[in-house]
């Protein structure tokens, strides 16, 4: 492919990242009635989306379903910590390493999970990933530091930093050429990447690469008949899937400089999956979507108390007010799981396809079904499979 | 894919995103900006905003939800509703039941997991958020080391709940982290010689322990007490977190020639190993000629419910219990049980403590600017909080005060009586010298 391959896209395309790109670096702005415009949230916003396309490259294009996408995750943070400790705090340098370091690792787990697929597939990458987290909880603590999680020190060395930069009282902060990689400026760099790791995804959906992977996942034996050998198509998806997983991971430590073994375990990389379906699998928004969606879920509804509940329904008489109280603080505070659970629920019976599909039988809905054989021929043309 | 020129369909993608994340939930948060003030979150309306971050689902929930009941008490005495609890015996005190400062204190609440990544979210989304001034709570060491790192870069003051590690005031301690709880050297120094009482000076110890920065500094304390007496080490085990089963280590203590089993656990894991080990036969046992025996160090009321008639007998040390007679402890214990109905845990002593000292000390600084409340609390002297005659270290923002060691009750008179008071350890026994754990403290300024 030629350079100008690369950057030829159809309009389409063209549009949806134009349009991709305004939605997310409009977050400050348009999260603001939401409650959520606040850095924390819109960095894990940012970073969770890239986790969540990587994801889908592999399991919305080739239906291979990973269950320990986290493990990824967590070699990119302790990475970025580690190259954050040894050399610098500028980002970059964390980064390359965690994108590198997790690629292999992905290299290395895909090489032997992928010789089989299916729900076998799943079981073994699931077991690799609480491999990893038991490694990293107990033992592999002197690299890890264990449940405590690995954090800077004061007595680090960071040779490259302190050839060049003054020592300054207290822990040092990552920044980017002096621009320090918390609050918002750390949320605008993750945006870009979360921007480039999109562009890169749009490229491979619409590249012959693409086509191969989707061919793999509705049917790997004839594929396997026609003659093609399948598997370097399936490591490979799953390799930039896990390097996905771990620029991710070497964001979260950019933004917060902390990796904790937790970031492995299995439910984490159940939430990878979750999202995913609940997104819409093998779209291309859909995913990032999802992720909001939960990242919202947990951070916001989790905060809600009683006595916040209790300014919301004031309005309501007494007796009426306490009882919509004690009905609603099932659903958020310790309850937020409950409320997620019932939209997971929801979301798969009424619309395999996740929120994507909803938004597309929305769509219809208002064309009306007349008339509309185009639109409705390329509803079908993206209309992906639920999860296997 | 094919070339289409509806480009507007994709904005309408969009859209319905947006419709989606509408019905999803409408938040009834308002942002308030953080922009040109001198110091984060600086109180501007007639309210000052305290986040509390406790475990509320994990193996820790028990304490997080009584963590949490102390707290909405000590913003009720606070802002003068209820009976004002230790707000009547504390000394000195400067609280009035006026809010702070004359501001009406309000709370915001967040769940930790006993994760420190959900505990680092939880209180970020607190402080960048809903602006609040100062995090409280955890009941774990690493959360606590987590949030208190955390903290430090925020430039917002971190009160500690229950965290017994010696690193949180020790190797991991910062300018902006404070701790009333005791530690593990505190239970080695405060235990030790009680156990040379109990059980002599001649015994081989077996540890099991918690493999986190709680359980190595918990082992290492209990370690060098038992040694200096005279016992022997025999081996010391690691056990992951929330293991549920401890048979698996259990079995080998009883082939180890061990006559004391040291449980460096807490939480759910106590309650599990201390059964096992019960059911293993452990302390119906003889070895080396003497009784087998458990040793708890760290206990509290809350496990020792959950360990039921196993605890009986059992020795080991607690920060403050219910049944202290001084005014302060009995104040407190009023006002929770006439709220709540039960008595409080230590855990919920200390959040307690902590939120009024803060407080406390906002009063005594004239100003909410964090340097300056950090200065009023370090090396402040105070009393009436249930544990007599107390110091805030100011090298390591560490509290010094009496320990109690404590014995499983073998005839509880009701179902909170669970632990007799052997002995009040008394201050000069428990202190050491700062620096032989290490760490820095950090500065005083932090840039926002």
């Amino acid at each position: 492919m030629n350079f100008q391959g690369i950057f030829s896209m159809s309009r389409k395309d063209l549009t949806t990242l134009v349009i991709f790109s305004i939605v997310v670096l409009a977050l400050p702005i348009w999260l603001q009635p939401f409650g959520a415009a606040y850095p924390d949230l819109m960095q894990k916003f940012a970073i969770f989306g890239i986790l969540a396309i990587g994801f889908n490259i592999l399991f919305g294009l080739t239906g291979y379903l990973s269950f320990g996408h986290a493990a990824f995750l967590g070699v990119g943070s302790y990475t970025a910590v580690w190259t954050f400790k040894l050399f610098s705090m500028n980002p970059i340098p964390a980064l390359i390493f965690a994108v590198i370091l997790s690629g292999l690792f992905a290299l290395l787990i895909g090489y032997v999970s992928l010789r089989r697929s299916g729900i076998y597939f799943s079981i073994l990458t699931l077991a690799f990933a609480q491999m990893s987290y038991n490694l990293a909880y107990s033992v592999l603590t002197p690299i890890t530091n264990g449940e405590t999680g690995l954090q800077l020190e004061a007595g680090d060395p960071r040779v490259l930093d302190s050839m060049f930069v003054a020592e300054e009282a207290g822990l040092p902060v990552s920044n980017f050429f002096g621009i320090e990689m918390s609050g918002i400026p750390g949320f605008y760099f993750c945006a870009i990447f979360l921007i480039l790791g999109f562009f890169i995804t749009q490229r491979i959906f619409a590249s012959p690469f693409g086509m191969m992977l989707r061919g793999i996942k509705s049917n790997q034996t004839r594929m396997n008949y026609t003659g093609f050998n399948t598997r370097p198509y399936t490591l490979t998806a799953f390799v930039i899937s896990g390097m996905y997983a771990g620029l991710a991971g070497g964001l979260m430590a950019v933004t917060d400089p902390l990796a904790g073994a937790e970031r492995m375990q299995w439910t984490a990389s159940g939430e990878i999956v979750l999202m995913t379906i609940l997104g819409g699998v093998g779209t291309l928004v859909g995913p990032v979507i999802g992720a909001w969606l939960i990242k919202y879920f947990e951070n916001i509804f989790s905060s809600f108390n009683e006595s916040v509940l209790h300014n919301l329904f004031g309005f309501l008489p007494d007796g009426v007010e306490g009882f919509v109280v004690e009905l609603t603080s099932m659903f958020v505070g310790e309850g937020w799981h409950l409320t997620l659970g019932l939209v997971f629920v929801l979301v798969v019976t009424f619309l395999p396809g996740g929120m994507m599909e909803g938004y597309r039988r929305i769509t219809t809905l208002f064309t009306g079904g007349g008339g509309d054989g185009d639109k409705k021929a390329k509803a079908d043309d993206t209309q992906t499979q639920p999860a296997e | 894919m094919t070339e289409r020129k509806d480009g507007p369909s994709r904005r309408r993608v969009l859209k319905g995103a947006a419709a989606g994340l509408v019905t999803a939930g409408v938040a009834p948060t308002i942002i308030t900006s953080a922009y040109a003030q001198e110091y984060r979150n600086k109180p501007t309306g007639d309210s000052v905003t305290l986040g509390f971050n406790v475990p509320q689902t994990g193996s820790y929930a028990d304490e997080g939800a009584d963590e949490l009941r102390a707290f909405e008490l000590a913003v009720e005495h606070l802002n003068g509703e209820g009976d004002g609890g230790m707000l009547n015996t504390m000394q000195p005190s400067s609280l009035t039941g006026n809010g702070i400062l004359g501001k009406k204190v309000a709370y915001v609440t967040g769940d930790t997991q006993t994760k420190s990544d959900a505990a680092r979210a939880s209180a970020k989304r607190m402080i960048e958020k809903d602006g609040a001034l100062m995090i409280s709570g955890g009941s774990s060491s690493g959360v606590a080391i987590a949030v208190q790192g955390l903290c430090q870069e925020m430039g917002t003051i971190f009160m500690a709940g229950l965290t017994h590690s010696n690193d949180t005031t020790g190797k991991d301690k910062r300018r902006y982290g404070f701790r009333h709880f005791f530690n593990a050297y505190m239970s080695g120094a405060a235990l030790g010689p009680v156990l040379g009482e109990e059980y002599g000076t001649d015994r081989r110890a077996y540890h099991l322990t918690a493999d986190y920065t709680w359980g190595w500094t918990q082992e290492e304390s209990m370690k060098n007490a038992t040694e200096a007496l005279g016992w022997e080490t025999v081996e010391t085990v690691k056990t992951p977190v929330g293991a549920g089963d401890f048979s698996q280590y259990i079995t080998p203590v009883l082939n180890s020639g061990a006559d004391v089993l040291i449980l460096n656990h807490y939480g759910r894991d106590m309650v599990n190993s201390l059964t096992q080990a019960v059911q293993f036969g452990l302390r119906d046992r003889q070895a080396n000629g003497k009784d087998f025996q458990i040793v708890v160090p760290l206990f509290s009321r809350l496990m020792a419910q959950g360990a039921g008639d196993n605890i009986k007998g059992i020795l080991g040390s607690t920060n403050w219990n219910w049944s202290l007679q001084d005014a302060g402890s009995q104040a407190f214990v009023k006002s929770f049980g006439a709220k709540y109905g039960f008595p409080p845990s230590m855990a919920a002593h200390t959040c307690y403590v902590q939120t009024l000292l803060y407080a406390d000390a906002c009063e005594r600084a004239g100003s909410f600017y964090p340097p300056d409340v950090i200065r009023a609390l370090e090396g402040h002297k105070f009393d009436g909080m249930g544990n007599g005659a107390t110091e805030y270290r100011a090298e390591d923002h560490q509290c010094f005060k009496d320990v109690l060691v404590v014995r499983g009750s073998e005839n509880p008179t009701s179902q909170f009586d669970l632990l007799n008071v052997v002995k009040q350890v008394p201050r000069s026994q428990v202190e050491y010298d700062a620096s032989i754990f290490g760490g820095e403290l950090g500065p005083y300024e932090v840039s926002m």
